[in-house]
């Protein structure tokens, strides 16, 4: 593998993440798996929203777009329908893809436009200082939720799932080699993936929550989870799964958008490809 | 479109609504990237570039709203495509975040915002020109933007090429702005042959691979030269204060530097970007100073008054900001009475009062029920202005 250093704008060190924080892991994972998939850095774009997650766009010698609170995808979208042979990444965290970044999130999944996201999920607003998200869950101490929290949590792979990103995995910053071999394989899947990494957010979510340690954080994502199909899983019920949930092929957009060309430049041509719509 | 053979050559004359003069204007100049949201009353324009990018080889996509359709023209513009959205007030006002983006990240685009009605969903299928101010003001902070329009299919569509070719040189959004009505009505409009009006493509860096690039350095005529995403220039695009790489900065200077760049690139040229046409101010002694489809009935009161020996003249705005307030208090110098005509309730009258040396002889003109303003409506405040009562 190149140097970790040959992927990062190291001008820009040091990075603004928490000691303790995940989100430099997933990081790592992330240049790891771009290496492993064997990219130009030239032909690689990472696009990303507002929070903690988004700040990774800026440390990566990628072209990089680093854009407004849950938008990540519709810029994304506008880059991949202009430049199809690029490869798009979009780190979002839990706030930007789920709440204010909901529709964006459903809508291209639901197109499959080959463009790969990580939901960096802390369960929390991190960057603003500590509120609830909608996947911290009921019962949840926030700043927002000082007598803590009533609403019902967003589970980023079933959202996904259900919305038709075809490549839909979950792994945590515990799992490193997992986290490597999973992203390697949505960046390579053709169409719209999907990894959530559960990462700890030892300032604003540890601290209110019972978890005074990242190291305890980390346990817990080591033994509060459990592989895809495992005994283990089925034995324990309320145990998170980790692993693929979705992968399937299915027409990617840019690629039905270019048949699209093909039937209009046929019309305009008078050939058999097709009629001048009316 | 009653003329579909849009590859032939030559001038062609067509019979056209409004929305499809802006979306022709728009292939002409170059589109090849288009995202949209259905509203009336501006739908025909993505319809229309639906069925005609494709055909040219460019690319149409229908977002899930006008948030992700002004998002989406932004990361296209970033590839080095000419990129427009086109929507209508509440779309407008669900843009406005995106839109500042495309002003502090410095990414050419073009909106289209074809007015009705407002506040709220208004009066959905009826002009007005009631976001005059909002296309002025209604991202957050301090900025700067152009806004062009025109009264006639002709002139939109020659104000619709200027306005991509604006965007392309000064790296900025650039609002297109004209109302329902000339939006649906039908005219006549001859299409230009290409070469016929100007073009302008952005100015992209001649800074050789391995090179630092900084895409924020801006150079002493005041550009700031582009690498197109995908190319061989890796760069970040932040909505935050940035540097001359374009990284994240809070340092006074560079923020105090960038502010002020921002608003002079345009400001500071408000007397080159103004656009207006003037029908009999030669010898005018009361000025009408009307823009969009208003200057038409202001067109026809002049036309009328000139039949009479009467020194009236129009001053039509096409150029609505930056305001052109050099070219407004110059042509407004001596007269007796200026009347602004438009559909709302004053909204460049106080800017045309800011601009002149006799504010008190500033008079508005205007409709605010969603029905076009007439001859008569202009002629009975004419008259009242002049001293002859109703």
């Amino acid at each position: 593998m190149k140097s970790i250093d040959s992927y990062l704008r190291t001008r820009f060190m040091p990075h603004i993440w928490c000691p303790g924080c995940g989100h430099g892991t997933v990081l790592n994972g992330l240049i790891r798996s771009v290496d492993a998939v064997g990219l130009n850095k030239n032909e690689l774009v990472m696009v990303s929203g507002i929070g903690c997650s988004a700040r990774i766009a800026g440390y990566l010698d990628f072209h990089t777009l680093h854009t407004l609170h849950g938008r990540a995808l519709a810029f994304a979208t506008g880059v991949k329908m202009s430049r199809p042979d690029l490869t798009i990444l979009v780190p979002m965290g839990d706030g930007d893809a789920l709440a204010i970044g909901g529709n964006h999130f459903i809508h291209a999944a639901r197109r499959n436009i080959d463009i790969t996201v990580i939901v960096l999920n802390n369960r929390i607003y991190g960057m603003t200082g500590g509120q609830f998200s909608p996947t911290s869950g009921c019962g949840i101490q926030a700043t927002t939720a000082p007598y803590s929290s009533i609403d019902q949590p967003f589970d980023a792979v079933q959202l996904a799932s259900a919305a038709g990103a075809t490549f839909v995995a979950r792994t945590t910053t515990y799992h490193v080699n997992e986290l490597e071999q999973l992203l390697t394989r949505a960046i390579r899947h053709h169409g719209f993936s999907v990894v959530e990494v559960l990462s700890q957010c030892p300032t604003h979510f540890g601290r209110r929550n019972g978890h005074q340690e990242t190291v305890e954080m980390l346990r817990h994502f080591k033994e509060g989870t459990a592989k895809v199909g495992s005994r283990q899983l089925a034995e324990q019920v309320d145990l998170i799964p980790r692993g693929v949930f979705v992968d399937e092929e299915r027409p990617e957009y840019c690629d039905q958008y270019a048949e699209v060309i093909q039937r209009a430049q046929a019309a305009r041509a008078g050939g058999a490809g097709g009629e001048e719509p009316q | 479109m009653s003329a579909s053979g849009s590859t032939a050559t030559g001038p062609r004359t067509v019979f056209v609504q409004g929305n499809e003069a802006c979306a022709e204007a728009a292939l002409y100049a170059g589109l090849s990237f288009f995202a949209g949201y259905p509203i009336t009353p501006s739908s025909e324009i993505a319809e229309h570039l639906s069925r005609e990018l494709p055909a040219r080889g460019g690319r149409f996509i229908q977002m899930e709203d006008e948030i992700s359709s002004m998002a989406a023209i932004i990361g296209a513009s970033l590839t080095g495509s000419k990129v427009m959205t086109a929507t209508s007030g509440p779309g407008f006002s669900l843009m406005q975040e995106a839109l500042g983006f495309a002003i502090m990240a410095e990414i050419p685009c073009v909106v289209v915002d074809v007015m009705r009605g407002g506040p709220s969903t208004g009066l959905p299928t009826q002009g007005s020109q009631g976001d005059i101010n909002q296309v002025r003001w209604g991202t957050h902070g301090d900025h700067s933007i152009i806004a062009i329009t025109a009264s006639t299919h002709q002139h939109l569509f020659e104000a619709t090429v200027r306005g991509f070719n604006l965007a392309e040189t000064y790296r900025t959004p650039v609002v297109v702005l004209f109302d329902e009505m000339l939006g649906h009505m039908r005219e006549r409009l001859v299409i230009p042959e290409p070469g016929e009006l100007p073009t302008v493509d952005r100015l992209r860096t001649s800074v050789p691979e391995g090179v630092d690039y900084h895409p924020y350095l801006t150079r002493e005529d005041g550009r700031l030269p582009m690498s197109d995403f995908g190319g061989v220039h890796r760069y970040n695009v932040t909505g935050l204060y940035h540097d001359m790489w374009g990284f994240p900065s809070t340092d006074p200077a560079i923020v105090d530097d960038l502010a002020h760049h921002l608003h002079d690139k345009l400001e500071l040229r408000a007397d080159e970007l103004a656009s207006v046409r003037t029908y009999g101010m030669e010898d005018a002694e009361v000025v009408l100073v009307s823009y969009g489809s208003p200057a038409r009935s202001a067109r026809q009161v002049v036309h009328e008054a000139r039949l009479n020996g009467q020194p009236l003249g129009l001053l039509e705005l096409e150029t609505l900001w930056p305001f052109p307030a050099g070219v407004v208090r110059r042509a407004c110098r001596s007269v007796r009475a200026v009347i602004v005509v438009e559909m709302n309730m004053g909204q460049m009258l106080r800017h045309v009062k800011a601009a002149v040396d006799a504010p008190e002889r500033v008079f508005l003109s205007n409709r605010v029920d969603g029905r076009f303003i007439t001859p008569r409506d202009i002629r009975r405040v004419l008259r009242i202005v002049e001293g002859q009562g109703e």
